[in-house]
């Protein structure tokens, strides 16, 4: 059995490492900034439900943006991963 | 259990690799304009059946777009290169998870390695593709707003002259605009990849670990996500295409 310490030291073993920690600190914001869009949208639907369809467009659209920014992280943690 | 993030050539056509995520994208668009030019021969004043559907499909399509534009004239003129990526989008996404996409293939040896070829894979799975698609989209948010606005209309958006109103920032915001539009390619293909590569990975992985019922879950999700891509991809080119068509003046209000 391998010591850690080697296993670290070997090259091909720190794909696991960084592709792992990639994915997950990236996940982190998204997930924060998400979380504070949608319940931004559902307060003011809440407060106009009038302006439902609207709020709902631009929700969505603040969520694509976000989300995007988990995904480049996603996409180099793969290429990381696969390359 | 084998993941490639390259979609994989299965032939050549005189010097042009053909892989599978192309031959399935061609497969998607052909199929597609056969569906709406051959239902459509002779349109009846009432219609029915397929040209019932296709008409449906139209109407939802154009009023999504002007519940944006609140401009029936603009959701008119943005209807075509729209509704054709959401609906090339969506099926393509969708045809990466029909029953043999990525599981039926040919063994390959390259180098001493086995690996298998698919013949079926979801075109948006291939960067190619998704850059291809993104490069249209944006190219084509600069023409509509030249269209719209003229060269110089459209050209002071993005170059305003350090003496004019706001001054040196004027310039400096619009140098980062014009930088913006390039990150626009780079973030539309990197969405669109990432999130369809990303399910095919986990549905792989899924189908590795449990052959049997546990995947259903994560079929509904990939069929889901699908379906938002698309309308996520479309939607952007909506606003991005509402906000190049209208100048400055209108904007301030």
């Amino acid at each position: 059995m391998d010591s850690v310490q080697a296993v670290v030291a070997n090259a091909d073993n720190a794909k696991f490492f960084s592709a792992a920690i990639a994915i997950a600190a990236a996940a982190l914001g998204p997930g924060l900034g998400i979380g504070y869009l949608v319940s931004k949208g559902l307060e003011s639907i809440g407060r106009n439900p009038e302006a439902h369809s609207k709020i709902q467009t631009s929700m969505i659209l603040g969520i694509a943006f976000t989300e995007a920014i988990a995904i480049y992280a996603l996409v180099v943690a793969l290429m990381i991963l696969f390359k | 259990m084998e993941i490639s993030i390259i979609a994989e050539k299965l032939f050549s056509l005189g010097g042009f690799p053909v892989t599978n995520s192309f031959f399935v994208a061609v497969l998607v668009a052909v199929l597609l304009a056969i569906t709406v030019i051959f239902f459509s021969r002779h349109p009846k004043e009432i219609p029915r059946g397929v040209q019932n559907v296709v008409e449906s499909i139209f109407e939802g399509l154009l009023s999504f777009i002007e519940s944006i534009t609140n401009d029936r004239k603009q959701a008119r003129d943005f209807f075509p290169l729209v509704a054709t990526i959401f609906l090339f989008v969506l099926f393509s996404n969708w045809s990466g998870l029909l029953p043999g996409a990525g599981t039926i293939g040919l063994n390959e040896t390259n180098a001493g390695q086995v690996s298998m070829v698919p013949f079926l894979r979801g075109p948006a799975a291939d960067l190619n593709m998704t850059v291809a698609l993104s490069l249209v989209a944006v190219i084509s948010v600069q023409v509509f707003g030249i269209l719209a606005l003229g060269i110089r209309g459209y050209g002071s958006k993005f170059i305003v002259a350090p003496w004019k109103k706001p001054y040196v920032i004027g310039t400096v915001v619009g140098l980062l605009e014009l930088i913006g539009e390039f990150a626009k390619i780079l973030s539309f293909s990197f969405r669109l990849f990432g999130n369809v590569f990303a399910g095919e990975v986990l549905l792989t992985v899924m189908l590795t670990l449990v052959p049997y019922l546990v995947p259903l879950p994560f079929l509904l999700l990939e069929t889901f996500v699908g379906v938002v891509q698309a309308a996520v991809f479309s939607l952007l080119t909506i606003v991005f295409l509402k906000m190049a068509v209208t100048s400055h003046a209108e904007e301030a209000h």
